[in-house]
């Protein structure tokens, strides 16, 4: 039962990294990005370049290093490309091309790689009291770096001005915040915490394929969404929620089946009951 | 260095068909509080969105001490010395009084540090935010919001949400600000205040003022001069009483005789 939880929990913090990107793009930039799940695709084929490098403790170091530098700069070129030119446009078009991105993004991907699965061995080895080391670390490691993001956006000025942009688009700007600026870095932010979340993803599921980041991507904005998208704990609570309802709905043999079936109307419940989500706050339409 | 500290040269812009300000000759002089005023719908809000470069003017410029801003983005005009208020009040609700003015001092070159120092907490950086900490608290000390500063802006009564606007639009030190409406839902009291307020934010910090408003006795009480706008063109301009006498104006606020 311990085992199952730890599990949960680790797998919750990889869907927690996931959705905070999914929350503060939201937040920020009021667009909804869908190819948020494909940068953990990239990161993990970062991975496997690397590791094809034939060299253990240090390909693992680079691989890391890799695929987070790789995740930031194409969440930074993305977000420059195919969003800044619609800043304005309507919400649609803007969700239109997110899908778009998240074509092309697993389109290249099958030209370089191809379609076949590939796996990588980068799992950390070992177990503590039947725990497997890789779910601990994970745990630890998504919680310093969601405590990190939470004192960074609190903080530091880059935050504020990242809060205000948030509160406020147009007065920000008026007020002198580098609009352009403060979206590209959350980009940023959020593609680097993908990148992290693949690195997590690849040790439990070391299955590589072109398009590994959906069923994760579309988990993540389903947790954002329990949480409250736009809130950053909405987003840690919902991914940790999630995350413990999948691993415990497995290990219980009727219902094994039917995980992401109950999976997604734990969403749809909460929707009913609360539809700004469990930590969201209520908009109050001005007349 | 020009004689004006804003000056507009046949300044417009229609939206389709419909032109919503056309030729707007604004000169106004340092330390001027100036009026811009006019029944509803007249465009004078519009007229602040393309000083503020919120929209781009179709017809004419504009100059901040002799030098053209037309065509610069929000965040470039505001570095150059344009700060505003909103009509309906826009602030950021959710974050503290004291966060709120923080925002608008972040850019002023004297808290600027390198991401160097940024990213790696030197020193530098806490001496930065300490210091900006202490300016913020000077602007709402002036502002009487000192002992509200850890409040949410959204918390707070209307008036003094009304003067964090205008203490946030300062801390990124304009040389011009534009009010837009400060008096609305102000009563007699309030709004005697602001005229305080607003004369001394002149002769304190230096400033030259802009402003629209419709209850008369402030723009009476501030201002020197005004410009009186009528769907989208000048109805009249000068000195304030003869503009407000002018029969055009009185004609276009109370609709003729017949």
């Amino acid at each position: 039962m311990l085992n199952t939880i730890i599990d949960g929990l680790s797998l919750g913090a990889i869907y927690a990294l996931i959705a905070l990107g999914y929350t503060m793009v939201y937040g920020i930039a009021k667009m909804l990005n869908f190819a948020h799940g494909d940068i953990i695709m990239v990161g993990a084929y970062a991975i496997l370049s690397i590791m094809m490098i034939n060299a253990p403790v240090i390909s693992v170091i680079l691989a890391i290093i890799v695929s987070i530098a790789v995740c930031t700069a194409l969440g930074i070129v993305v977000e420059r490309t195919a969003y800044r030119p619609l800043r304005g446009a309507s919400p649609l078009a803007v969700l239109i091309t997110a899908i778009g991105v998240s074509y092309l993004l697993q389109g290249m991907a099958q030209l370089i790689f191809g379609v076949t699965p590939r796996t990588v061995d980068f799992k950390i080895p070992g177990n503590i009291g039947g725990i497997p080391v890789y779910s601990i670390v994970t745990l630890i490691v998504a919680s310093i770096l969601m405590v990190g993001l939470t004192l960074f956006v609190k903080y530091t000025r880059t935050g504020r001005a990242m809060v205000a942009v948030s509160e406020d688009r147009g007065a920000a700007q008026l007020m002198g915040v580098n609009v352009n600026a403060i979206i590209a870095i959350t980009f940023a932010i959020g593609s680097a915490l993908a990148a992290c979340a693949s690195i997590f993803y690849v040790m439990q599921i070391p299955k590589i394929d072109p398009t590994l980041g959906s069923m994760p991507g579309i988990k993540a904005f389903t947790a954002a969404v329990i949480g409250g998208i736009g809130s950053l704990p909405g987003a840690m609570l919902g991914g940790v929620l999630l995350g413990l309802v999948e691993k415990i709905t497995q290990s219980i043999p009727f219902l094994s089946a039917y995980t992401t079936a109950i999976e997604f109307s734990l969403l749809i419940i909460i929707l009913l009951v609360k539809p700004s989500g469990l930590l969201g706050k209520k908009r109050n339409e001005k007349v | 260095m020009s004689e004006y500290v804003l000056e507009t040269k046949n300044l417009g812009i229609s939206f389709g068909g419909l032109k919503a300000a056309q030729d707007v000759n604004l000169k106004i002089k340092k330390n001027e509080i100036y009026g811009l005023i006019g029944p509803n719908g007249a465009g004078k809000t519009t007229v602040f969105n393309m000083l503020t470069g919120v929209y781009q003017p179709t017809t004419g410029t504009f100059y901040l001490n002799g030098e053209e801003l037309r065509g610069l983005s929000q965040e470039a005009i505001n570095h150059k010395g344009i700060a505003r208020t909103f009509q309906n009040i826009r602030l950021f609700n959710n974050m503290t009084v004291i966060r709120n003015v923080m925002v608008g001092l972040h850019n002023l070159p004297e808290f600027k540090c390198n991401p160097l120092t940024t990213v790696l907490r030197l020193p530098g950086y806490y001496r930065a935010e300490r210091a900006m900490r202490q300016e913020a608290k000077k602007l709402l000390e002036i502002f009487g919001l000192l002992e509200d500063r850890n409040n949410f802006a959204f918390n707070l009564p209307y008036g003094k949400q009304r003067k964090l606007e205008i203490a946030r639009a300062l801390a990124t030190r304009p040389k011009l600000l534009l009010l837009d409406e400060p008096a609305a839902g102000m009563n007699p009291h309030e709004t005697e205040e602001l005229m305080q307020t607003i004369r001394f934010i002149r002769d304190n910090f230096d400033m030259t003022v802009l402003l629209i408003e419709h209850d008369m006795s402030l723009v009476t009480g501030v201002c020197d001069n005004v410009t009186v706008l009528n769907f989208g063109t000048t109805l009249a301009e000068g000195k304030t009483e003869d503009a407000l006498s002018n029969p055009e104006v009185i004609r276009a606020y109370l609709g003729d005789d017949e």
